[in-house]
Order: structure tokens, then sequence, then C-alpha cells
């Protein structure tokens, strides 16, 4: 990837990294750790390859995310406001009686929302039924999923990683976001769903294993995937909190919201990290 | 409404599921649409239209939940999908998918689940699901469907792929008696209909229990009591108006079903007189118990899911 294009993706992970936790701090409520681990890979998906239209939400030929680790919607919400699907201040609606930002996305309320989901391991068979739909209907549109370690303990995803395999489903792009922390603590101690890349190579994925922080790491995979006759998974590993000190690596912050005085650290951090990200950009 | 009922009963003998498969493969040329089976594609039919149409017809495995949700996928991309499996599990263990993927974002999902009730038969209580309409009735944006007879799930079904949203299909394993003439047959969504007249009692059945609901107002003509048969094939929209027309005109209710007394006709219909018109009614239905192997027909007479037990409860309230 050329330099100018890493550097503005960078700037826009940081952005979602601010503004994800912008929403979770109003709504005195959600998930920040997984949010801000996915940052790079939602960055990468609405500023570099996903061909979507924020003037027409819905054209038939569009790429598609199913965000099945529903509850990081912050991130998803952020990068969606960047792209001008919906004004920015909404943001700040995330979870509000009234608000089209609910909880969980929701496809009907929400522009760019490809669909709703919530409930793990749902979002991704969703994403299944749009790719074979895709596929016997001759579009050459991409769908991408990303899933979490620990929704690869629900039965459901491996039904849909049996499936995607069967019927060769090469325009399934997902990301499983590897931060090894769910509500309970380590996803090893709670109930080990390792090893998570002989488990999909078994069911018949093409397997890729990176840096989920890396941006260069992510477009390799991505473009590798892209030329791949199965499914692909594209394990990350990433850091949940990532960003903000206080929060990486701690189960604890799957889903509460900062305090004030917890927030205004984190706000600098990430405000930081976001103006350092600008000025590298514009010096080039 | 003028619909014509066939006289004698016994000439013939078809099982809803059976014409959904055939549905499916003649609406499958006028309309574009999906079917996913979960590995039970001949016991639902749905092979008629996977063989017809194999590009658009997608075996799941066993694997319901998953089913569901690719449904839901599909649907999303702009294509209706029909998804089917015994009621058991395309209700049953897919309940939450359902909710959740179909329900809530209204996508166009027809969930046609066969084998529901008691009649399923030998396979006994592990396969006989009575509680699928007191689930589907309880999700938002769901529409619940429940045909007498072979004719009206054949028409319901077109109705069901014209309309904007999720549904519920029920149907059965089991052969039942035609009741409906399909020269002349029209389906209406949401619409109760009169299949007798009554002044006594009314009678609102659903699915299977409307033939053995005729045969119990012939018993009860012979004795001077004079019962009204109301046909409720949309479980939910429900009519509500034609429950309170003949609430108000019987004084007298039974409600007919293949299905737990709880939270299916008996309990729709009962939420409506309730509310705006209290009135003595009985209900017919599986109480809240588990069911039994046995032959099908073994099994509507030791649950007197028959006329002679829709007999007894009317008089009941008489």
């Amino acid at each position: 990837m050329e330099r100018e294009k890493l550097l503005c993706l960078d700037e826009a992970a940081a952005k979602i990294r601010l503004l994800s936790l912008e929403a979770v701090f109003n709504a005195e409520s959600g998930h920040p750790g997984g949010s801000l681990s996915i940052a790079e890979i939602i960055a990468y998906l609405y500023f570099e390859k996903m061909n979507v239209d924020p003037k027409n939400p819905q054209k038939s030929d569009r790429d598609r995310l199913v965000l099945s680790k529903g509850h990081t919607c912050p991130a998803l919400y952020s990068a969606l406001a960047i792209k001008g699907f919906f004004p920015e201040e909404e943001i700040k609606t995330f979870r509000q009686l009234g608000s089209r930002l609910q909880g969980h996305p929701d496809m009907n309320k929400l522009p760019g929302v490809d669909m709703t989901t919530g409930s793990l391991g749902q979002g991704i068979s969703a994403a299944c039924g749009m790719a074979l739909k895709a596929l016997k209907s001759g579009y050459n549109y991409k769908v991408f999923a990303i899933i979490g370690d620990g929704e690869s303990q629900e039965g459901q995803v491996w039904e849909a990683a049996m499936f995607a395999a069967h019927y060769k489903l090469k325009n399934l792009i997902a990301f499983l976001d590897f931060n090894h922390l769910q509500i309970d603590g380590d996803v090893r101690d709670v109930m080990n769903p390792t090893p998570l890349d002989e488990k999909f190579a078994a069911f018949g994925w093409f397997v890729q294993v990176i840096d989920g922080h890396n941006l260069e790491e992510i477009d390799k995979a991505v473009n590798a995937a892209y030329s791949s006759e199965k499914p692909s998974i594209i394990i990350c590993n990433t850091v949940k909190g990532k960003g903000v000190s206080f929060m990486e690596n701690k189960a604890d912050w799957h889903g509460k919201a900062p305090k004030k005085d917890e927030n205004e650290i984190a706000v600098a951090e990430l405000e930081a990290a976001y103006k350092r990200a600008m000025e590298v950009r514009k010096n080039g | 409404m003028g619909n014509i009922i066939n006289t004698d009963m016994n000439l013939k003998r078809v099982a809803t599921r059976v014409a959904y498969g055939n549905a499916l493969a003649d609406f499958g040329e006028k309309y574009n649409f999906f079917v996913l089976d979960a590995d039970l594609s001949g016991s639902t039919q749905t092979a008629i239209f996977g063989k017809k149409y194999p590009d658009r017809f997608i075996n799941c495995g066993i694997a319901e939940g998953n089913m569901i949700s690719v449904a839901a996928g599909i649907a999303a991309s702009g294509v209706t999908a029909f998804a089917s499996s015994f009621a058991m599990f395309a209700c049953g263990r897919a309940f939450e998918q359902i909710r959740n993927s179909v329900a809530y974002p209204r996508l166009n999902v027809k969930i046609c689940a066969s084998h529901a009730g008691v009649t399923v038969g030998e396979d006994g209580a592990t396969h006989q699901f009575c509680e699928d309409i007191a689930l589907m009735r309880s999700v938002p944006n769901m529409v619940v469907v429940n045909p007498a007879d072979a004719t009206e799930a054949y028409f319901a079904i077109e109705a069901i792929l014209n309309y904007d949203g999720p549904v519920y299909m029920r149907l059965g394993r089991f052969a039942v008696p035609v009741m409906f003439d399909k020269s002349n047959y029209t389906f209406e969504l949401g619409k109760g209909v009169v299949l007798a007249d009554g002044n006594d009692v009314a009678i609102f059945a659903s699915g299977i229990m409307n033939s053995p609901a005729l045969e119990a107002r012939e018993i009860l003509a012979a004795e001077g009591i004079d019962a009204a048969v109301i046909n409720i094939h949309t479980l939910k929209p429900i009519d509500k108006e034609i429950i309170i027309k003949y609430a108000e005109k019987t004084k007298r209710i039974v409600t007919a079903e293949e299905h737990s007394v709880i939270g299916g006709l008996g309990s729709a219909v009962a939420e409506i007189t309730s509310e705006f018109c209290p009135t003595k009614m009985a209900r017919v239905g599986i109480e809240d118990t588990f069911g039994t192997s046995g032959k099908a027909e073994h099994l509507l007479d030791y649950f007197n899911l028959n006329a002679a037990g829709i007999v007894k409860k009317v008089k009941s309230i008489l």
C-alpha cells in the first residue's frame, strides 16, 4: 500500500477510536474494549476497500459488512459517520431513547448498516446468506464479517463455517478479532476456542493470521483473500482496549463506560494519537 | 367467504406439507425466491422445488439456527427466502435466530414448518411441537398462519409470497380431509372465515381442527344446538372483528386447535374477548402436556382433538 494511503487509514483508525470512546462515554454504557481493537479493520474496510456510497446506501452491488460482534458498533458507527452516512454529531445520541444508533446495529434504523446483529453467532450466518445470494445472482460484491474470539464459542459460528466451505463462498471474508478477552476473562480460561487457525483450516477455510493493528498486513491479507477460492478468515491478533493505556488487555473494559476522570485521560491519549496521525499524514 | 366446502370429506386426504411442496414448485417460475431446508426436504416436501430449481434450493444440513440466519442474509440481499424443517427445530430450536435475525429486522423470510402438533405420530414427544404458535405469536412483526387443509395451504403460500415481511406457517405431516375446492378458493391473510353460521355457540377452529369442528356441528345440530364454525387460518394478525361479532352473537365460544391451550388460538381469542366482550368459553387443545408415540389418528382421539372432544366442550358451557 502507498505510504500516503497508509497514513490516511492510520488517521481514520485514530478518529474511529476517539469517536467510539465519545459514544460510549456519552451513553454511560457500551463496549469500548472490542470497539478499540477493531479500529484498523473497520478503517481499512470503509476507507480503502469497500465499495459503498453514503448517498446510495442500499445500492445492490455494494460490498457488505456484517458486524457479527454487534456490541462493538461504536467503531462501525464512527466509520459510517466519518464516511458521511449520517452527521458526526449523532454519535452523541448512541444508546439514547429515540436514537438511530442503537445499542446493537439496526439495519432498518441507520443507513450504512448492512445487517441487524447483536446476538452472537448469527451475523456470520447472515453473511453466508448474503455471499451465497451474490454468487447465485452473479454479483461480484464481497461480503465482509467481523466475529469475535469469544463469539467463536457459539456453536452457530461452526455451523456457518461448515456452510461457507460447503458452498464455496469465496466472496466471504471474515475477520476474527482475536483480542483474547471476553467478559469473564481470558477466552482460554473461560472456554478455550483455540487453535482457531487450525479449526477454520480443518473446516475448509483459507486462514491467515496477522497483526490486526497493522494496516499493511490487513491489506496484504485481504488482497490474498480476494484471490482465494475458499471462504477466508483473517485471524487478527489485537489488543482489547487498544489506544487507551488503562483499558488495554483488561477484560473489565469489555462492556462498561469510563467515568469522567477516566474519560479525560482516555480522550487525552486518543486525541494525542489522532493529532499525531494527522500531522504525520500532512508531513507525508 | 364463498369457498365451497367439500361435502364428502372422506373422499380425499392430503397433508398440508404436500400442498406446500407443490406450491413452491408451482410458484417458482412466477416468483423469485430461495428455499432452504435442514436435511428434511423429503419430509417437508421442499425437495419437489429442489428438483425443479436446484439453483435456488439450499440444503443447510442439520443446523437450523444457521439456516434461519442464512435465510435472513438472503432476504437482506433483497430476495425472499423460505426456510423449512420440522416445527420443533425450525421454530423451537431456532427461536432466537427467528426473533433476532428475521423478525426484528423484519426480513422477508417465510418459515414454513412441517410436522407440527401431535400428528407427527410415532416419533413421539420430542418431535411433537405444540408450542410453536405460542412462541411465534409473541414475536413482534411476525405473521402466523395455520392452514386448514391442502387447498388453503397452497393458496396461503401465494398470499405470503405477496406479503412483505416475516411469516411463520404451520404445516402438518398427517393427511387431512381436503375441505376446500381448489377451483374457486380465495385466501385473505388475516381474515377469519365463517364455514357455517350458527346462533347458539361459535366454534373457532384453526388448522386441521376445522374438519372435526364441522363434524361436531353436525352432531350438535342433531341435538338441536346451532353452532357456527369459523376458520381462523391467520393467528396473527387475528381477525378481531369476527371474534367480537360471534362472541356477541352466540354468547358462547369454543376454540379448537392441535396446539397447547396455552398461547395458541384459545389464548388469542380469550385475549380479545376478555378485553372487549367477556364471553363464556372453553378450549379444545393439548392440555399443557407432552405428546406421546402413536398413530396420528389414535393420538387425535387420545388427546380429545376430535368432534367428540369439541362437542363435549360445547356442552360444558351451554
